[in-house]
């Protein structure tokens, strides 16, 4: 408001620049990656990819709503729920803890420590806390859940339980990150007012800190919750239990009624999950 | 809620009466985390014991130190591409059916709001304009609830094995997130520009052309750029069921027993993943 016109005018021309760039990077990227896959739309919606694709459709009809089957889908979906609901709970009892050494403004900077600057050795001490809880918190985020997968199905075997385990590391990784950021941004005043009332860290943490960011945090867990039951369908792919199991053995073994009838079950799950997580949002924040 | 004079003002501000739904729903949680115990055959101590700590113990030492021979490492060049490749082409095809789509399954453009004002009076061409709109929505629901990883198979059952799927399981499920992200963000847009356009006799095109596009634009760039961020974790993650790319070092790897050569997949993949998150960051900060 307060800038003058000609500043303006810059900074939307430098945007539009930025964007014309952006679309030519964009459509370059694109070439290169058509030239180099050798991806052929013409092929692929011509008479016979088109063909290829209609037989395989034609085959998934009609669903295989047989009793035992019906059963069957239901035991993996309610699997892969589980795997879902507690991948994420052990995502939030992974992250929390370690969050809060991951936070700068919590560990050595800011309002928090600004008396402090002399002590070295404590600062020392504390970036250090701070890196190796940055650190294990990028080592879960990294290795993909299904690699997570693997490993721990080679640990403790075939089932559910390591498809939440993996899930759990993984997204308490990525909910480390998503937390840690949400902490940064906190707005310093408050605290900056509990501190000159003489409340200890652990005190400004619980009532500075905690209630700023504890509505952002439901809101990431809700969310990757939505995401986790789409990837507990994928970690039955491994072993690891649920709908992804059962689906991987129907592709597999060429059921293809049997398989549609497991991607019915999980357009449903995952559709009840979202809709369940943007109820629980509304009433919560 | 009814405002009762200046006094109230002063008053902290009254959080909504919520009555008994956070017992409701502590309870709620209580028994579907028993449950869900039981369905997910949890059994922590299954970690810890000797079997258990004995392979996670293999594992590690196997992984270390990484493979880096330039034989393994020359064999990862075209995966790594493939993957980039893989990545680009499936969130251009996102775009390519989420674009057009958001756009017949924004409520405001299709059927409500200030554009079908003078319409509210007719039921019956409210319904005709409503069907096509909730077709979409269910549509782009139905591409983004399947996990492009059942894509990704499926595709390689009807199209056979290699990037192609990939891309094509990419596209679909992406396309159905942004077209649903896309008309959140259309039904978000300020409706005074649009009010004036109509003031001017523009029609309804033209309305979309020049009153919601320029406005929603760069959150649509940005919100594109950060599904290609997934669709790059995605795309190597693909390979495991035989959509080319990194995945399929990955799966080989493990398959194998080498997981030293696991350890250099995933380095690897943690480098590229670091370096389109921060080009794609770096790219959204200039334009939103």
């Amino acid at each position: 408001m307060a800038e003058p016109l000609a500043a303006q005018g810059w900074r939307e021309r430098d945007r539009a620049l930025w964007g014309w760039g952006i679309a030519g990077g964009a459509i370059l990227l694109t070439a290169w990656s058509y030239l180099a896959t050798g991806f052929s739309a013409r092929a692929l919606l011509g008479a016979e990819g088109r063909g290829q694709m209609a037989a395989y459709v034609a085959k998934l009809f009609p669903p295989d709503l047989s009793r035992p089957v019906l059963w069957d889908t239901l035991v993996g979906a309610l699997e892969t729920f589980a795997i879902s609901f507690l991948g994420t709970v052990l995502a939030v009892g992974i992250a929390l803890p370690l969050v809060f050494f991951s936070s700068r403004n919590l560990m050595y900077s800011g309002v928090l420590f600004e008396l402090e600057r002399e002590r070295r050795p404590a600062r020392l001490a504390r970036q250090g806390g701070y890196l190796a809880a940055k650190a294990i918190l990028n080592i879960l985020r990294t290795v993909p859940h299904i690699v997570w997968a693997l490993i721990l199905v080679f640990a403790v075997g075939i089932g559910p339980y390591p498809g939440m385990l993996a899930l759990g590391i993984h997204t308490g990784g990525i909910l480390g990150r998503l937390f840690g950021e949400a902490l940064e941004d906190v707005d310093p005043r408050p605290i900056e007012a509990l501190q000159a009332t003489g409340a200890s860290r652990f005190q400004i943490l619980l009532y500075g800190i905690f209630p700023q960011v504890l509505p952002q945090f439901v809101a990431y867990t809700l969310y990757r919750w939505e995401v986790n039951i789409r990837e507990a369908t994928i970690l039955g792919f491994v072993g690891a239990g649920g709908l992804g199991q059962r689906l991987h053995i129907a592709i597999s073994l060429f059921l293809e009624h049997k398989l549609f009838t497991y991607i019915l079950a999980i357009y449903c799950i995952v559709t009840a999950v979202d809709f369940l997580s943007a109820q629980l949002r509304r009433r919560l924040l | 809620m009814i405002a009762s004079g200046p006094s109230r003002a002063l008053a902290a501000p009254s959080r909504p009466d919520r009555g008994l739904f956070p017992y409701l729903l502590g309870g709620c949680l209580l028994v579907t985390f028993a449950l869900s115990w039981r369905a997910a055959q949890v059994r922590p101590l299954l970690l810890f014991e000797a079997e258990g700590r004995h392979n996670i113990l293999k594992f590690v030492l196997g992984a270390f130190p990484p493979a880096l021979s330039p034989d393994f490492l020359q064999l990862l060049v075209r995966p790594l591409f493939e993957t980039i490749w893989i990545s680009v082409l499936g969130t251009a095809i996102a775009v390519g059916i989420g674009f057009p789509l958001s756009f017949l399954g924004t409520s405001n453009i299709a059927w409500s709001g200030i554009l079908h004002g003078t319409d509210a009076g007719a039921p019956l061409r409210r319904a005709v304009k409503i069907v096509p709109y909730a077709g979409v929505r269910l549509l782009l629901s139905v591409l983004r609830s399947i996990p492009e990883f059942v894509w990704a198979f499926m595709f390689v059952r009807a199209v056979g094995l290699g990037p192609v799927p990939g891309i094509l399981a990419i596209g679909l499920s992406y396309g159905g997130m942004l077209g649903k992200v896309y008309s959140e963000i259309l039904e978000g847009v300020n409706e005074r520009p649009i009010e004036a356009l109509q003031g001017t006799g523009a029609g309804r095109a033209q309305i979309v052309l020049y009153g919601f596009l320029p406005q929603v634009l760069p959150q649509f760039v940005s919100y594109t750029l950060y599904r290609w961020e997934c669709a790059i974790r995605a795309s190597a993650i693909l390979g495991f069921v035989g959509a080319g790319g990194l995945g399929q070092q990955l799966e080989l790897g493990m398959r194998m027993f080498q997981f030293n050569e696991v350890l250099t997949v995933v380095g690897i993949l943690f480098a590229l993943v670091a370096g389109v998150d921060w080009l794609s960051a770096a790219l959204r900060r200039r334009i939103v």
